[in-house]
């Protein structure tokens, strides 16, 4: 096949390319003004700029020079005469700086004082954040609710039950998010010291993991495991939700509740340490 | 004729025709792998277009409103306005979703290019001296390109971004001293925070694209300074360029690479769905699902959470929380590396006496690029880490053996890749009769075939005056 022949076809096949571009642009412009369809609007752009894209590929292969070409390549750097000239054209002047140690040193400190004044808004950005990763909404007979608001007395969950809870009025607050769980119908102390925590079986601890944050959402109720969906820590109850695979160092920690005269579920107290994942100054 | 009376009039205003002629009979070398990084440059563009147009649209608020519109599953459900501004886009702006699934799509093809060409520099050692600078202005632009992806998938505030955005805060608050800090000066208060919204849209749209723009200009002005490197051959020697020339066939070719781009682009934005918002809904503190996946290019950082088993460090009295190690280290040292490979490699070869513009074949320099595919191992097996409950599900194990398996992996598959490639790459070079050809030697020509049929010699300097 000759260079014409092959010129030719390389021509009809970039003016059809061209044409089904002008094709699928109008298409483009009815589908829109017909309401929009994104199935058919990505379809049609998509022709429409393939279209363009197979003509210039074709304009480029067959009917534009081929070369190769050839450009020389000069090395990069300039002369070292060239180079000195710049540094002393550089340096010019730069004496009323050396000569003068002193005006140096005033310059630096001019320099690094405003350079500290001009830090000082970055402080506007937030606030101190003070006891703000210490505390949570909960306080002592704080009621207990559910995601609706709706109270949680101790008939609420049967054994082996689990349920998202907060502190009244605080309804979707994220650090005070708690998973309460009911382990049995008898009392239940996960650890020394926690005797009282769990009254009637009912435990709670919060549902902010401890590695990285996320909601520990899915309670295993055959293994009594709670299980992280991000990263997969696992947390056994039982034992005061100790971390047993998966990244998380620290137990989550648990809620202190008691069961009022009404036989509703309260706070004892705001949890006992800091929830959610570790930082720099937690146990001070 | 028109185009000698534009000219006449531009060049006696500005004097630039000579100037613009070299320009345009500048010779590109010519090789599929030269083109991932215009794939790279082309994606920034449609994200810059289709970008634009998502502003005219998108409220980047947290306030809550009650939302009305099209979607009937949502309707009466309280959510941020930037959720609600999302769905506006998703069903009721026409061409709102076309453009939104494009914009993601090219995100996701964006970073994926610059790190193919990442790759193709890495392999080829076109990094090397006179390059350093411009391998380090491209470290920065991935470096950019990921936290603009991040911010962006972190703005329509639906389940799986509030998500994204939590594990982010708890990574911010692990670093050592500054963290806490740093955290709530970046989320305005405690998580969740009221003014990240805000300041992420500000940073996705104005701040970061600016600073892309800018170094993008930097790495092509330095590439069109130093001329780009070529394979070995015949003809191309250290002290040439071969290839064709920009006006007008390398023009042609690489605009019709960007409508290929945009095309592509274009058909997945349409076809193939792609973060669909409403079916996570509107962030809820309280409330995550399993398989929460980030964006391809953030899936080593997820992988890396999940892998590390639970050990902190404790300095005099306090505390340095795991996220520290898998969020902030792993990453700290990634992109130092990447940063300081060509002065490490310049120390250990002593290459960076003379400057480089043909380039090596993987092949010819076994350790370098056994090391490149044990790195590329390695943040394969965290890529996949990322996805460790989903391939539990997929292959009913427990969650527990996949990553334990994994942890192994991420050691061993790295060191026996590295292995198996310096071994490949030495079998290839002893069969291979082109292994270490020397350049031509000074004054070989290289003869060309031309259209008409006669033969030319194209040593001399072609085109330029």
């Amino acid at each position: 096949m000759n260079d014409d022949v092959q010129e030719k076809k390389a021509t009809s096949r970039t003016a059809l390319a061209f044409g089904i571009t002008a094709l699928a642009s109008i298409g483009l412009a009815v589908t829109y003004a017909r309401g929009g369809q994104e199935q058919i609007e990505g379809a049609l752009l998509a022709v429409a700029l393939g279209g363009l894209g197979f003509g210039f590929v074709q304009v480029a292969k067959h009917l534009l020079p081929q070369g190769p070409y050839v450009e020389g390549r000069e090395t990069l750097p300039s002369s070292d005469e060239d180079q000195a000239a710049f540094a002393a054209d550089f340096e010019r002047g730069e004496g009323w700086l050396s000569r003068r140690g002193f005006l140096l040193k005033m310059l630096g400190l001019a320099a690094g004082a405003i350079g500290i004044a001009a830090l000082f808004p970055i402080r506007s950005l937030g606030p101190n954040p003070g006891q703000a990763l210490f505390r949570t909404r909960w306080r002592r007979r704080s009621l207990v609710v559910d995601e609706q608001g709706e109270p949680v007395g101790v008939d609420t969950l049967s054994v082996g039950g689990a349920l998202t809870v907060f502190p009244e009025g605080h309804v979707d607050v994220e650090n005070s998010q708690t998973i309460l769980i009911r382990l049995s119908r008898d009392d239940v102390v996960t650890r020394p010291g926690r005797e009282s925590w769990g009254p009637q079986g009912y435990v709670g601890f919060s549902k902010v993991c401890t590695h990285a944050g996320c909601p520990v959402g899915l309670y295993q109720q055959q293994f009594k495991r709670l299980l992280c969906p991000c990263h997969q820590s696992t947390f056994s109850v039982p034992d005061g939700a100790k971390p047993v695979f998966g990244p998380a160092t620290r137990s989550l920690p648990q809620l202190p509740l008691m069961v009022d005269e009404d036989g509703m579920l309260r706070a004892q107290s705001d949890y006992t340490e800091p929830v959610g994942p570790g930082f720099w100054d937690r146990d001070t | 004729m028109i185009v000698k009376r534009l000219v006449r009039w531009f060049d006696e205003r500005l004097g630039a025709a000579r100037f613009v002629r070299t320009a345009l009979n500048k010779v590109f070398p010519d090789h599929w792998s030269f083109m991932l990084g215009e794939l790279a440059l082309y994606c920034f563009a449609i994200l810059i277009l289709t970008g634009v147009y998502l502003t005219f649209f998108f409220t980047p608020g947290t306030k809550k409103v009650v939302y009305h519109g099209s979607y009937a599953p949502l309707k009466g459900v309280s959510m941020s306005q930037a959720y609600e501004s999302v769905l506006r886009i998703s069903f009721d702006v026409r061409a709102g979703l076309v453009m939104r699934q494009i914009h993601h799509w090219a995100a996701l093809i964006f970073v994926g290019a610059i790190i193919a060409h990442l790759m193709r520099v890495f392999f080829t050692g076109a990094f090397r001296r006179p390059r350093e600078l411009n391998w380090m202005i491209g470290v920065t632009l991935l470096l950019l390109a990921i936290a603009n992806g991040f911010t962006g998938y972190s703005l329509p505030d639906d389940q799986l971004s509030g998500t994204g955005l939590r594990i982010a805060y708890s990574v911010v608050i692990s670093v050592p001293v500054v963290g806490v800090w740093t955290a709530f000066l970046i989320f305005g208060g405690a998580f969740p925070g009221n003014e990240v919204l805000t300041r992420f849209f500000v940073i996705h749209i104005l701040i970061v694209p600016v600073a892309i723009a800018v170094l993008l200009t930097a790495h092509l002005a330095i590439l069109v300074r130093q001329k780009h490197t070529q394979y070995r051959g015949a003809g191309r020697k250290e002290r040439n360029v071969v290839g064709a020339r920009l006006w007008p066939t390398f023009t042609a070719k690489t605009l019709g690479l960007f409508f290929f781009v945009f095309a592509a682009c274009a058909a997945l934005g349409g076809l193939a769905q792609i973060n669909p918002v409403w079916i996570w809904g509107p962030f809820q503190p309280a409330a995550v699902s399993a398989g929460s996946q980030p964006d391809w290019y953030v899936g080593w950082l997820e992988g890396s959470l999940r892998l590390l088993p639970g050990w902190e460090v404790r300095v005099f009295g306090h505390e340095v929380p795991n996220p520290f190690f898998s969020g902030v280290l792993l990453p700290g040292i990634t992109f130092m590396l990447l940063y300081a490979w060509p002065f490490l490699e310049g120390r250990f070869t002593k290459e960076n006496r003379e400057e480089h513009h043909l380039l090596d074949r993987p092949r010819d320099r076994p350790l370098r690029t056994a090391v490149g595919v044990g790195a590329l191992a390695f943040y394969a097996v965290l890529f996949v880490a990322g996805g460790n409950d989903v391939l539990a599900s997929r292959f009913n194990v427990s969650v527990n053996l996949i990553t334990n398996i994994l942890r192994v992996s991420l050691f061993v598959v790295p060191v026996a890749a590295g292995i198996f490639t310096y071994r490949v790459c030495k079998e290839l070079a002893a069969r291979s009769p082109t292994a270490g050809e020397p350049e031509a030697p000074p004054g070989a020509d290289v003869v060309v075939r031309t259209r008409e049929g006669g033969y030319v010699d194209v040593e001399e300097p072609a085109g330029t005056p």
